[in-house]
């Protein structure tokens, strides 16, 4: 209730109210305004609320509680007897010294170099594609729909095709590298090996980049035709007009877009799965399958939550340490 | 230089050019699996097995048909329908009365339960993979409520997935219509509720098929939380599907038809329906 008084327009009408003008009002809801306007909010909220407590929050407790526990399948039905390890878990998981956390650490490097090519070149196509479909022409809307299809197909039926097209024998890449252009001397493996990495970029480029596209788009045509009719005038040439008004203009956009494609390719589960299966080669071993691996494949959760907790405060401070560098920097443009 | 700014009779053939070869780049990159999808559904196991083809040396329907025979299709079709529908639905109605909320009044802890929904979007699945995966057999052993292996616990956890964007988009298609409509219909006798569904909704119904089309793909293409959460008789479309793969013989041409066929309802809905998307991320998401 005291939020009410937050609401300037709210505290008049409870003033109103209580000077006794109710008169005319006297066919207002039968709920009280007060409690109307202080509970309804609260209420209305209330699902959503209950699903992320239940889906997120709780469970983001449970695994911060379970890391520090000795998790083993013998706990899974009572994991409350589970015993207590202190930070064991974590010190496993961070002596790079030791198997358990030199292949942490080699799944954390291989994740760093395929987000930043994944989110490099999906962004790269991104604003390629949104600036050439700026301007009306025929095909433009045709275009616009063939570029999100990846997006509209489900993760699954794209990446199992593209599966098949990096087949070593029946593949469509061998066929054109090998039989028709003859690069290689032999067929390659991309599903395993050192290609592999090659055909994990590839394929999350090709799932990525239309949802920066669609970004992209969306937020060209908020930008004032009159800026690039000024411009013309003054002479730019449309070079010039994408490099001064179109680029410049994306960036608040570009400040989130690129923060989410790197939290979503950071995390990606669903490609590697579904293009390697439940192992994932050594050169494509990306977090998340790790950690999936490490918990599901050894039923060891403790060990598995530890890494999880420790991949979150990664997350969090590139975020944190993101959002300070990219706002500072664009006040000062503005200043 | 008269020409009006950014019209192709002031594009110079430099910026044409380059037009021309990157969009033709992109649409071969974008259509090369849609091709090896469609074309390679239409060969016979011979041809898909040895080495590619672009073009079908023999056409055959055969691999729509078997599809359904060789994995239970049908079933993990129902299972995947029942799943993303019933999530889609709640989600919806929930993020709806969310961004009213968010959107109309003004209350304490406003700004923290927005930050902290679309916050939850940013962390690992496989952080709260593990303990909700504990949680709901736990509260499975200790209730007797099936989560665990059900469609009902894969229903909770994929509303929860598409919420945050869904409550986020709807606040500014909310924002974007005028406030007094509502206070008019309340002043003639509408409560808040009816003011919701009888003015706001039906001005927003852009953003909520943009919603519901998001929530819809979002049910219907996640693996993570399936291939955990699901048992035979609720397996859905993203687990089922890599049961053409696992066998010793994998029947390429039956997995391509099959990633077809699931692929159809989404691919043809979302392309009808994107410019809703468009116009919802141009109004609300980009501000």
């Amino acid at each position: 209730m005291t939020a009410v008084t937050t609401d300037p327009r709210a505290a008049e009408s409870d003033r109103e109210r209580s000077t006794g003008t109710g008169g005319a009002r006297r066919r207002l809801p039968r709920i009280p305004d007060r409690i109307r306007r202080g509970g309804l909010p609260y209420l209305l909220l209330l699902p959503a609320v209950l699903l992320e407590l239940l889906i997120h929050l709780i469970p983001m407790i449970i695994g911060i509680v379970m890391s520090f526990r000795q998790l083993t399948q013998f706990y899974i039905n009572n994991w409350g007897g589970a015993p207590w390890t202190g930070l064991d878990n974590y010190s496993i998981a961070v002596d790079f010294n030791a198997p358990i956390g030199e292949a942490l650490l080699h799944s954390f490097l291989v994740t760093c170099v395929f987000t930043f090519f994944a989110v490099g070149l999906s962004w790269l196509f991104g604003v390629a594609a949104a600036i050439m479909l700026q301007e009306n022409f025929r095909g433009r809307g045709f275009l616009r729909a063939v570029f999100l299809v990846p997006y509209a197909l489900p993760v699954y039926a794209a990446v199992i095709t593209w599966a098949f097209m990096f087949q070593r024998d029946n593949g469509l890449v061998n066929h054109v590298l090998h039989d028709q252009l003859g690069l290689t001397d032999q067929p390659s493996f991309w599903l395993i090996g050192d290609n592999s990495i090659y055909a994990l970029i590839i394929v999350s480029v090709w799932k990525g980049w239309p949802f920066a596209f669609l970004m992209l788009m969306a937020a060209l045509q908020n930008i004032p035709r009159e800026l690039y009719e000024a411009a013309s005038i003054d002479g730019a040439g449309i070079w010039q007009q994408i490099r001064r008004i179109t680029l410049p203009s994306l960036r608040p956009v570009n400040q989130v877009l690129v923060l989410v494609l790197f939290l979503w390719t950071f995390n990606d589960f669903n490609t590697p799965y579904v293009l390697f299966g439940k192992s994932a080669p050594e050169n494509a071993d990306l977090i998340s399958i790790h950690i999936y691996q490490s918990s599901f494949v050894t039923w060891n959760f403790g060990s598995g939550s530890a890494m999880s907790v420790l991949l979150l405060l990664f997350l969090l401070v590139v975020t944190a340490v993101y959002l300070f560098l990219t706002s500072r920097g664009r006040r000062g443009a503005d200043a | 230089m008269p020409s009006p700014a950014r019209s192709p009779m002031a594009a110079p053939q430099s910026f044409l050019w380059t037009r021309r070869v990157v969009l033709t780049l992109l649409a071969g990159f974008v259509l090369l699996p849609v091709y090896v999808m469609i074309s390679s559904s239409l060969k016979p196991l011979q041809d898909v097995s040895g080495k590619f083809q672009w073009v079908p040396t023999r056409l055959t329907v055969q691999p729509y048909f078997d599809i359904w025979e060789t994995v239970p299709l049908a079933e993990y079709f129902v299972n995947s329908l029942i799943v993303a529908g019933s999530a889609t639905v709640l989600s919806v109605v929930i993020a709806v009365f969310s961004a009213y909320a968010v959107s109309r009044y003004s209350f304490r802890g406003k700004r923290v339960f927005t930050v902290t929904v679309l916050s939850t979007q940013m962390f690992p699945g496989i952080l709260f993979l593990l303990p909700l995966f504990l949680i709901f057999v736990n509260i499975g052993n200790s209730t007797g409520l099936a989560l665990y292996g059900s469609r009902g616990g894969l229903i909770l956890t994929y509303l929860t997935f598409s919420l945050p964007f869904s409550i986020w988009m709807l606040i500014g298609y909310f924002d974007s219509i005028p406030k007094d409509l509502d206070e008019a219909a309340m002043v003639d006798g509408c409560g808040p509720i009816r003011a919701l569904f009888r003015v706001v909704v039906p001005a927003a119904v852009p953003g909520i098929v943009a919603v519901s089309v998001y929530a819809f793909m979002t049910a219907w293409g996640e693996v993570l939380f399936a291939s955990v959460m699901t048992n035979d008789a609720t397996r859905t479309l993203a687990v089922g599907l890599q049961g053409y793969a696992t066998q010793n013989d994998v029947y390429w041409n039956q997995v391509m038809a099959a990633s077809l066929v699931v692929s159809v309802p989404v691919v043809a809905g979302f392309l009808l329906l994107q410019r809703y998307l468009v116009a919802g991320l141009t109004a609300g998401a980009v501000k």
